[in-house]
């Protein structure tokens, strides 16, 4: 993975974890089996369970041993920012985001931006988002938003963070980060420049630009990539726009999210934590389990149906407190591979919805309940 | 106002020469001169109801005082269980300023909420008996009747609930309990016959605390420069406490939280909010934990509540100690800014000494943390917005009180002129940001 601009935290991890990559492609039979060994060994003198640490040969260790999960990521989502001079609230709010995190105690393995980092793609704006994100102790996984994108089309979101679709392992979890909010091609048949396709994705209920969807490349590429993994192998997926249909004129919906579903209903346990609704969302199909994440900018009310059944509702936000119904969280990963979504809202109780709720249909482990009805 | 800024001579000695005259037949309230300081500087507590007759003028007490809607004062203020009576208000002045209610005999209402001090004592945190010092700054007294709730944290929910908790605090006025503290006073046959005119039965605990409410509803001081220029008079305040109006209402962003309208005309939305008060000196989620501890073992009713907020540390978690809910970590009641001229320090914990301190703090945008309040954010405002303002603030004082309010404008005019240790101009105009300095070190 190609990450050279910024020698954040993030960055090195990358390059380490490349760096053993690389290296393990290299080795022979014979020092790959001592290399594992010795590993196994480092993780059973901790007393660990085989939770390897993520620059250890995971994927090969956990067909071997099947290894389990235990631990906690975190995540920023949907900062919107516009350059510093322009607006700065949602400077202010990322910032308090990151202090959020830097001082959770044990850190969290990493934490996630969810995407829309930006407002409107804007170099200025892309660029504050990272120089603040570089502040987070924990390493950094990106993840891409329509806001981010459709100025240059992720010419400049590439050269900071890297590519827009990847994977990894971490401690027996697949994890898969996805672009799902690619659209058909809408602006050269009208002629707009580059900034009014992107004003024209920013914006919500117009006819005019298409509905999100992951692409047929992407889908094959997500096929390919699950593919040496077996059906009780965890897997969580990382979108911005939900993989399910919401709201279409708002885009809380991706195009081809059957087909999506489709290719991970094989797993038992699935779970897609996506950024861009900016509000406690909870759904599932199937055994796929979906987490919305919060905004840090602003959040939006629910949409007038489509809502699913599952979702604990945030009530209101208050209208004289401009951070309420903001925030960030953390996914617990357990044992099981299933999450626990925590949502850390600010200036208000935080929310936990639990893996149980969610495989319970809602019959049990229910969060309590705002104790102001949804509007 | 007698400190406007005039350029014109004629004024000037009309300020200085015959208002200062004219001033003699106001009630006198200079610092010290009035008479005996007792405990805690209070004034001697026979000395002090003396005042307070001269500021009250005789009225029927069963009747809306000036200046309160009508109807709040019959559907709101008043509640069922303890209609206005003249016995029963002077049933609670005379308890107000009896010390006998503290343990020692030192310690009355009056004490810390005193006639000559705007109603509080103008210091940092309050002093009780044996000179033990609680946490929290005292609120005024004064236009108290109009709070939807009572104390800082809003424990109590009225005036009468509120009356019986210092009596019994360790450190306020440490009666050990209701029982003690009324047999302190309940062998006095005036009381016996009081109690009796009021509410018809023997002293108990219930009825002196709604006594002291009942007497604290007359404490109506809403007649300031102020109301006359919102009533239009244009010339009741200074120019610049006009712009400060301006302010107040605008790039201020004051009137989000300290709210006026002719139904709540003191200028607060009796809510709790974290404006960062307290971040300066706590770690807010070790002490949350710990409070829950505490509560936990306490049992967490009102009185726990009472004792955790002026006696530990945990005081610094302001609301959170009564709702449990995160969302009121470091949340602080809105206070009125009726007389706020007269009632500094500042602050739930008293730490700033001038409005000018108040000012610097909300112009950098308070003080970041992790509950900080959404609304609270930099102001942008400059040093001659900031005086207005202060201006504005200072034409909010009674004009029964107008001697004072000139003395403490200078006094703070002169101690902001040497010292203003929450200033920070870089905050205030956005170069630098709330968390930024924690997040990203230290740019400036």
């Amino acid at each position: 993975m190609k990450r050279a601009t910024i020698k954040s935290v993030e960055t090195r991890y990358y390059e380490e974890r490349d760096a053993l990559m690389r290296g393990l492609k290299n080795l022979d039979r014979r020092s790959f089996l001592k290399l594992s060994a010795a590993a196994a060994a480092a993780a059973l003198a901790q007393g660990v369970a085989f939770n390897f640490h993520s620059f250890q040969p995971v994927r090969v260790a956990r067909a071997a041993s099947g290894a389990t999960a235990d631990f906690t990521f975190a995540y920023i989502s949907d900062s919107h920012l516009y350059k510093r001079d322009l607006n700065d609230r949602f400077v202010r709010q990322l910032l308090r985001a990151v202090d959020d995190i830097n001082h959770l105690t044990p850190q969290p393995d990493f934490v996630l931006y969810g995407g829309d980092l930006a407002q409107l793609g804007q170099p200025l704006e892309l660029e504050l988002g990272a120089q603040i994100l570089k502040n987070l102790k924990a390493p950094v996984r990106m993840m891409v938003g329509e806001h981010d994108w459709f100025l240059d089309m992720g010419e400049k979101w590439r050269g900071l963070f890297g590519e827009s679709t990847y994977s990894f392992d971490h401690k027996g979890v697949h994890f898969v980060v996805l672009h799902s909010v690619m659209e058909d091609d809408f602006w050269t048949e009208r002629g707009m420049t580059p900034t009014q396709r992107m004003q024209t994705v920013a914006g919500l209920d117009n006819g005019i630009q298409s509905r999100f969807k992951v692409g047929a490349e992407q889908r094959s590429w997500l096929e390919n990539d699950l593919r040496p993994y077996s059906n009780d192998a965890p897997i969580i997926v990382f979108s911005h726009s939900p993989l399910y249909k919401y709201y279409r004129p708002w885009n809380f919906w991706t195009d081809d999210a059957e087909d999506v579903q489709a290719i991970l209903a094989r797993f038992s346990r699935v779970a897609v934590v996506h950024g861009h609704t900016h509000q406690l969302l909870t759904n599932r199909i199937g055994n796929i389990h979906f987490h919305g994440m919060l905004s840090t900018a602003w959040p939006w009310p629910y949409a007038p149906e489509g809502l699913p059944a599952l979702t604990v509702q945030m009530n209101r936000a208050d209208p004289f407190d401009p951070n309420d119904a903001l925030g960030d969280g953390s996914v617990r990963v357990n044992p099981d591979g299933l999450v626990d979504k925590l949502y850390n809202l600010w200036n208000r109780n935080p929310v936990q919805v639990a893996s149980a709720y969610l495989t319970s249909a809602g019959k049990t482990a229910t969060p309590p309940t705002p104790n102001l009805k949804s509007y | 106002m007698q400190y406007r800024r005039m350029g014109n001579p004629t004024a000037f000695l009309i300020l200085t020469v015959v208002l200062p005259l004219l001033g003699a037949c106001d009630a006198v309230f200079q610092g010290g001169s009035d008479g005996p300081r007792g405990a805690h500087g209070a004034l001697d507590m026979g000395a002090q109801t003396v005042l307070l007759d001269g500021l009250l003028p005789e009225y029927d007490v069963t009747q809306p005082p000036p200046g309160v809607d009508p109807h709040i004062w019959r559907q709101v203020v008043i509640p069922a269980d303890n209609p206005m009576k003249p016995e029963r208000v002077a049933l609670g002045k005379k308890l107000y300023f009896d010390t006998r209610l503290s343990k020692d005999g030192t310690v009355a209402c009056a004490t810390c909420h005193d006639v000559t001090r705007g109603f509080t004592d103008q210091r940092p945190v309050s002093e009780g008996v044996g000179d033990a010092l609680g946490k929290r700054n005292a609120p005024t007294t004064m236009n108290a009747f109009l709070m939807q709730s009572l104390f800082l944290d809003g424990r109590a929910p009225s005036l009468e609930a509120q009356a019986k908790l210092p009596i019994l605090n360790p450190i306020e006025m440490a009666h050990p309990h209701e029982q003690a503290a009324l047999a302190a006073i309940a062998e006095d046959p005036t009381y016996k016959q009081m109690f009796s005119f009021a509410y018809g039965r023997l002293p108990n605990y219930a009825d002196l605390g709604r006594a002291i409410a009942a007497f604290e509803r007359t404490l109506v001081f809403l007649d300031a420069p102020f109301d006359r220029f919102l009533a239009g008079d244009t010339e009741a305040i200074s120019e610049e406490a006009a712009r400060g109006w301006v302010l107040f209402n605008g790039k201020g962003r004051c009137m989000s939280c300290h709210q006026f309208n002719p139904s709540n005309p003191i200028g607060t939305d009796h809510r709790f909010h974290n404006i960062g008060v307290a971040a300066r000196k706590q770690n807010f989620e070790a002490l949350a934990s710990q409070a829950l501890e505490a509560l936990g073992q306490q049992g967490g009713g009102v009185q726990a509540v009472d004792r955790l907020a002026l006696q530990t540390d945990l005081s610094e978690l302001g609301r959170f100690l009564v709702t449990k809910d995160r969302a009121d970590i470091g949340a602080f009641k809105t206070m009125q800014l009726r007389n706020i001229a007269l009632t500094g320090p500042y602050m739930h914990d008293g730490s700033m000494k001038t409005l000018w301190d108040v000012m610097d703090h909300y112009n950098k945008g308070g003080e970041p943390n992790p509950f900080l309040d959404g609304g609270i954010e930099p102001l942008a405002l400059n040093e001659e917005e900031i005086d207005a303002m202060v201006e504005l603030m200072f034409a909010l004082t009674d004009a029964r009180f107008d001697e004072q309010n000139q003395r403490l404008f200078r006094e703070q005019r002169t101690l902001a002129g040497t010292e203003r240790p929450f200033r920070d101009t870089a905050m205030a105009q956005r170069e630098i940001y709330p968390f930024e300095e924690r997040v990203m070190g230290r740019v400036r």
